[in-house]
């Protein structure tokens, strides 16, 4: 019995430890990033490793999605006579939900996972203690340029997404089976706020950034120094960018859109 | 790839993002409807809006010329009061009525406006005079049940929600 109650707290002080490490680093990267605004290559290079180079992966998906829901809401929406509307429904859903939220899942397992196993090697090799040796902050030298990166990069990425889904969707439905050019433009054109969805879609895309960057950093900061360890911090990495930004879409989207119409 | 290369690759990533954010905005979005320059703004009272919400479109002869910027409680009339915002190269003569249509059966609404037939137009700013409100389906039911019941010479008409038993 006294066994389990010490369990119980056991586990409990685990979970405040885990959460006031994350607080403490994400204020030291907060401060961190005033020093590297100064340093702008720093930042610029990470944003080539975790944007440019997943440009390929998000295109490619975004095709892939575009095609699908079109194909799919072309099945469905030809019974009740609606196909013209099918360009409205791929563009709220691309821009609203699936742009931002399945950019970021693909954002955390291709450039997340790099991010965790190069920091969580960095310390393995026991680089960033040398780097602190040097006076060298690790935080500021080298996960806060990663972490600006992976915030400036993971909105665009998004918009790519949704953008190259939306003409996968024309691709597919206008040149492909024939529906009508100029209503799935315009009924798309009068449907969709550029504020009310497109602005809050860039507002999800860049909170998901932020949490999947965070993550994977973490993740590597506090690996344990060993191959196992590294691998192990790469998988929960993912895992638990993946659960909260599932969450975070959640929550956000009861907020942003609890109002029909607006 | 010396670093004016990765410089030039990631401007190129951010500019692909901006122009994405573009054509979201003004191809796939209705950003370009409202706020230009080129119109004018006219005010009309209704008594009741029904459905009608901010943005939707005004259309004359079922041709979209303008859009609803804003709708608001006049607290001195109770009416809706909403603004149009109308294409500047639109001019109405200034006994034009305004009426709350519905597209489809079950479409949105919009404002549709008839054209009078005096010589001088519509300034900016100014109101429309005749206006006719939305059809709410409550009332539109409620008159029906009314009527019939003085067609039957019913003298309990005075409770159309539990209906004439007929």
């Amino acid at each position: 019995m006294t066994n389990l109650v010490t369990r119980l707290g056991a586990a409990t002080l685990e979970v405040l430890r885990v959460l006031g490490h994350h607080a403490a680093l994400f204020a030291a990267l907060l401060r961190a990033c005033g020093t590297v605004i100064r340093r702008p290559y720093l930042v610029v290079a990470q944003v080539h490793a975790i944007g440019n180079l997943s440009v390929l992966i998000i295109v490619a998906s975004g095709l892939a999605v575009g095609f699908v829901l079109a194909l799919q809401l072309y099945y469905t929406l030809v019974r009740y006579g609606a196909t013209d509307s099918l360009g409205l429904i791929v563009n709220l859903s691309l821009t609203r939900e699936l742009g931002p939220v399945i950019a970021a899942l693909l954002f955390a397992g291709r450039a997340g996972t790099s991010l965790t196993a190069e920091i969580g090697l960095m310390k393995a090799g026991e680089q960033l203690a040398a780097l602190d040796m040097m006076a060298l902050d690790p935080v500021e030298r080298i996960l806060a340029p990663r972490f600006l990166g992976g915030i400036i990069a993971m909105p665009v990425l998004a918009i790519l997404f949704s953008t190259v889904g939306i003409l996968a969707a024309y691709v597919l439905a206008v040149l492909l089976i024939g529906v009508d050019a100029g209503n799935f433009w315009s009924i798309m054109h009068s449907g969709v706020d550029a504020w009310r969805d497109v602005g809050n879609g860039l507002v999800k895309s860049f909170v998901f950034g932020l949490i999947c960057t965070f993550v994977a950093l973490y993740q590597g900061y506090e690996a344990e120094p060993t191959p196992k360890g590294v691998s192990e911090a790469t998988t929960r990495g993912v895992v638990v960018a993946s659960l909260a930004t599932l969450i975070m879409d959640f929550v956000m989207t009861a907020i942003m859109f609890s109002t029909p119409g607006g | 790839m010396g670093r004016k290369g990765v410089e030039t690759l990631v401007g190129v990533f951010v500019l692909l993002g901006m122009l994405g954010l573009l054509f979201l905005a003004l191809k796939a979005a209705n950003l370009s409807g409202i706020g230009g320059g080129d119109t004018y703004s006219l005010t009309a009272y209704f008594d009741n809006i029904g459905g009608l919400k901010v943005r939707a479109p005004v259309r004359s002869a079922g041709v979209t010329v303008g859009r609803v910027a804003s709708i608001a409680l006049d607290s001195k009339r109770y009416q809706g009061a909403v603004r149009l915002e109308i294409d500047r190269a639109v001019q109405f003569p200034s006994d034009s009525s305004a009426r709350i249509l519905t597209s489809g059966l079950l479409g949105d609404q919009y404002i549709g406006i008839e054209p009078g037939a005096q010589e001088k137009n519509y300034a900016p700013g100014d109101e429309i005079r005749q206006t006719q409100s939305a059809v709410v389906l409550e009332n539109l039911i409620s008159q029906f049940l009314f009527s019939k019941a003085a067609d039957a010479g019913t003298p309990s008409a005075a409770t159309p929600a539990s209906g004439p038993k007929k």
